[in-house]
């Protein structure tokens, strides 16, 4: 029993690992692609960030962002890239859950569920 | 400054920041807002914004490795993790209410409790000989690897962390930081937990901590792709270079230095939020 459970532990760890991996790349190279449009398109345009205005709506939401991604607006695909980065995490947790069920480990599967709530409370703010 | 420059410098800038940050274990994300707000002039709700996205890509490319090692402890990441969710959802919410100059004071303060945190001698930690029960209950006893086979631990003080964790919680995402130091404090000095545990489960949690407030911050337009891009892609290419140089490198003295520079960012941050120009 417990060389089961230490075995299916060390496997949970090596999925997280690669999962984590996985969505810091491909992030990564969302916003990179995205970064390349950005520049060519607005390279000359002056930068200030002094004054706070905040980012308009469509910058603001994950429909905004799906929008603008498809009709490749550089800025739109950085912030699809950066909302894939938030996510690496969400479905770090996601797949926690999972992990613990096949462990039996129901009182993990409960704290991971709360935990898992509240990150979706959190990015529900953006839907 | 054009586009170009700009984001050519904050990239520059973030990359060091990065590197800095894994070569003395401080991590870059405290010294991104002062360098963004002091030396770029950008305004602190964009700095805050860009860091918190930076530290999710640094905190889960570096899990991403301590997960395989076999030293971070999910279960006592994963219970404390609805500490510090809970809390980084209450400090996106102060974010929004508390005027910017105390932002920055509060910022230039935990500045200098992370830069007296480094300098002091690492604590060595006493046999665990009597656990807390409710560590046993919640099945957080483990071990981990040493150079003499896997050595066992059992966690003390469970809801004295578990506090400790929601305050690190709040203070990362009123302020846009992985708060890594007050996570190794609550594991470290109240929970007992050794320290190669506590760094990396610390770690392994900066992440989900990161994207709890994420979400508010995004849709208040905290975030903006423009700045956010050489930050994140920087902090990124930096802290995986200095992993890389960490084994070879020694890093006492750039760690005191780097430690000297932290204080003088909170000095100035905290000098600011008074004068105002922030």
């Amino acid at each position: 029993m417990k060389a089961t459970t230490e075995w299916t532990d060390r496997r949970v760890e090596d999925v997280i690992g690669n999962l984590l991996r996985a969505g810091v790349l491909l992030s990564a190279l969302v916003v990179w692609s995205g970064a390349v449009i950005y520049l060519i398109r607005h390279r000359h345009d002056p930068a200030d960030y002094r004054v706070f205005h905040g980012e308009p709506t469509d910058l603001r939401h994950i429909h905004g962002i799906l929008h603008d991604s498809i009709a490749l607006h550089g800025r739109g695909i950085i912030q699809l890239g950066l909302l894939l980065l938030i996510a690496t995490p969400i479905a770090r947790v996601a797949f926690s859950v999972f992990g613990f069920a096949e462990e039996r480990d129901w009182m993990y599967v409960g704290f991971t569920l709360i935990v898992l709530l509240i990150l979706l409370y959190s990015l529900g703010w953006s839907s | 400054m054009n586009v170009l420059l700009f984001t050519l410098l904050v990239g520059l800038g973030s990359l060091s920041a990065g590197f800095l940050g894994a070569l003395t274990g401080l991590g870059g994300g405290v010294v991104l807002v002062p360098l963004l707000a002091l030396v770029f002039k950008v305004d602190i709700r964009y700095a805050i914004g860009a860091s918190l996205v930076s530290v999710i890509a640094t905190s889960s490319g570096a899990a991403a490795a301590y997960v395989k090692e076999g030293f971070s402890n999910i279960r006592i990441g994963m219970f404390l993790e609805i500490a510090t969710t809970l809390g980084a959802l209450l400090g996106a919410f102060l974010a929004l209410k508390v005027p910017t100059p105390a932002i920055a004071i509060i910022f230039g303060l935990m500045l200098l409790y992370s830069a007296y945190l480094s300098g002091r001698p690492q604590t060595v930690i006493a046999e665990n000989d009597e656990p807390d029960p409710l560590a046993t209950r919640l099945r957080m006893n483990s071990t981990y690897p040493s150079a003499d086979g896997p050595r066992t631990y059992c966690p003390r003080r469970v809801t004295a962390g578990f506090s400790l964790m929601f305050g690190a919680g709040t203070l990362s995402g009123l302020l846009g930081i992985g708060s890594g130091a007050v996570k190794v404090l609550a594991m470290d000095q109240a929970m007992k937990i050794p320290f190669k545990v506590s760094t990396t489960t610390s770690n392994f949690m900066i992440g989900v901590t990161a994207a709890a407030s994420a979400g508010v911050y995004l849709n208040r337009g905290y975030i903006d792709p423009g700045l956010a891009m050489p930050v994140m892609l920087g902090v990124l290419a930096g802290s995986l270079l200095g992993t890389r140089v960490l084994v070879k490198a020694r890093t006492r003295s750039l760690r005191l230095v780097f430690s000297l520079v932290i204080a003088l960012l909170g000095l100035e941050m905290i000098y600011k939020g008074i004068v105002g120009g922030i």
